[in-house]
């Protein structure tokens, strides 16, 4: 992983500094270098919102839009994009399988780790997240744009997807029972209260609780404040020693349709060096409504 | 073509406008209704905790109905203001209330009772915002609809 380094932070944070893979991590304040410097390692920055309107109402310069709906998921089927579609996405932005990309987003980088874990899907090398995302970048002030830039198209090769390592699919989640799991949603989610609002229910499931023996981490306890991820030490109490989570044991987490949990897979493969976790993405709209799997209610 | 079958004719207009665009566009439509949206007047911006939470919207989303009972005798016919309360970072949930309130601010409370549920399905933007965060809309419209036939059964 440390060869991945191109180009190279000159001075990581002795916070990023810590974590397993700290090239997955750059500083607004390096980001913000680099542009100044006119970006002479062509890095290429994607913005991924959960809200799809708000690139739109300003960005970071040279910024381009990653729209979680309509880039990376296939619009009929439910899963992501195949390998051609793919190689557009990624060429129509200037990307090329060599190319550093930084990704940010709203809500604490949710789908900036979200859009970073499909591009895992396609192994791409060297994606990385801008540590505490838009949020961040605002509040220091840095230049914001409304320009869309027009990016030459680079030529990026049809790649296979290769899923199973860091993908889990209901049957595979069947298989893992009583091996670890994390459950990211809200604490109402995962007991199972959210589907009895009066009125308004909010979930598209028909029955509410978690996965049997999953953990309750919801996804935002790994950020600041500010966005940015929790030190190392603060992620392993959480993780670790208040959870019992092992580094060395293979691990699923999920979420409501996989998003959420793209972070926490964030934080355990990079930041905490977990070395087997993968994200279900199916999440609790696939097993909430699923016939006759097992659920458990707290 | 939409369909605009049940529309009032403001949110008719809407719909069709949508519609003539490609995708990439209608988000751009959507973005100026974002922009559009009026500013609280002073007695909900001082009182946020006035207004109802649309908790289907993944972003917080205040509302409020008022209906104005001197506008006219009957019930049914009285003029409805709608008020609207969303921040900047959560443009899509602001775009949906504003494309509400242009469609639907004016109107009399029969004209609003009348909305058809699934009008915010109607405005094509499936493709572009998803489905799952138009259940937001949904919520809004018939949050509106429950405070209007409430306020207007009280008058």
């Amino acid at each position: 992983m440390a060869d991945a380094q191109t180009p190279e932070q000159q001075v990581p944070e002795s916070k990023f500094a810590d974590y397993a893979h700290p090239e997955r991590l750059v500083s607004t304040a390096w980001l913000a270098e680099q542009l100044e410097a006119g970006n002479p390692d062509g890095i290429v920055v994607l913005e991924s919102d959960e809200d799809v309107l708000l690139y739109d109402t300003g960005h970071i310069p040279g910024a381009l839009k990653l729209d979680w709906h309509q880039d990376l998921n296939d619009q009929v089927t439910r899963d992501y994009v195949d390998s051609e579609q793919f190689a557009k996405v990624m060429s129509a932005r200037g990307i090329g399988r060599d190319t550093t990309v930084v990704i940010y987003g709203d809500k604490n980088n949710w789908w900036a780790a979200y859009a970073l874990w499909v591009m895992t899907l396609f192994g791409h090398e060297d994606v990385r997240l801008l540590d505490g995302g838009r949020a961040k970048w605002v509040a220091e002030g840095r230049e914001m744009t409304k320009d869309v830039p027009t990016p030459q198209p680079a030529d990026y090769p049809v790649v296979e997807r290769v899923d199973a390592p860091i993908r889990a699919f209901k049957d595979d989640v069947l298989a893992h029972l009583g091996q670890p799991l994390v459950d990211v949603r809200s604490p109402g989610e995962y007991s199972g209260e959210l589907l009895h609002m009066p009125d308004y229910p909010q979930e598209g499931a028909m029955r509410g609780g978690h996965i049997p023996g999953a953990k309750s981490v919801p996804w935002a306890r790994a950020a600041n404040e500010d966005g940015t991820f929790k030190s190392r030490e603060e992620l392993e109490a959480i993780y670790l020693q208040e959870q019992g989570l092992k580094p060395q044991e293979p691990t699923v987490a999920y979420c409501r349709i996989g998003e959420r949990s793209s972070h926490t897979w964030f934080v355990l493969t990079h930041l905490l060096g977990f070395e087997d976790v993968r994200n279900y993405d199916g999440s609790w709209t696939e097993w909430g409504n699923a016939v006759r799997v097992p659920v458990e209610k707290k | 073509m939409p369909d605009t079958t049940g529309l009032p004719a403001e949110l008719a207009e809407i719909a069709e406008d949508f519609a003539e665009l490609p995708v990439p566009e209608r988000l751009q439509l959507l973005l100026e209704f974002s922009e559009e949206l009026p500013a609280l007047p002073e007695r909900y911006a001082a009182a946020p905790e006035s207004m109802e939470q649309v908790h289907e919207c993944q972003s917080p989303l205040f509302l409020t109905v008022e209906v104005d009972e001197e506008s006219a005798p009957e019930p049914g016919k009285r003029v409805v203001s709608l008020f609207f309360s969303a921040p900047p970072e959560a443009p899509t949930t602001r775009g949906f209330a504003g494309i509400l309130h242009q469609g639907l601010d004016g109107l009399s409370v029969d004209e609003i009772l009348a909305v058809p549920e699934d009008a915010p399905y109607r405005f094509s933007l499936a493709e572009a915002v998803s489905p799952l965060r138009l259940r937001g809309m949904v919520g809004m419209l018939s949050r509106i609809k429950r405070q209007v036939a409430l306020k207007s059964r009280a008058a």
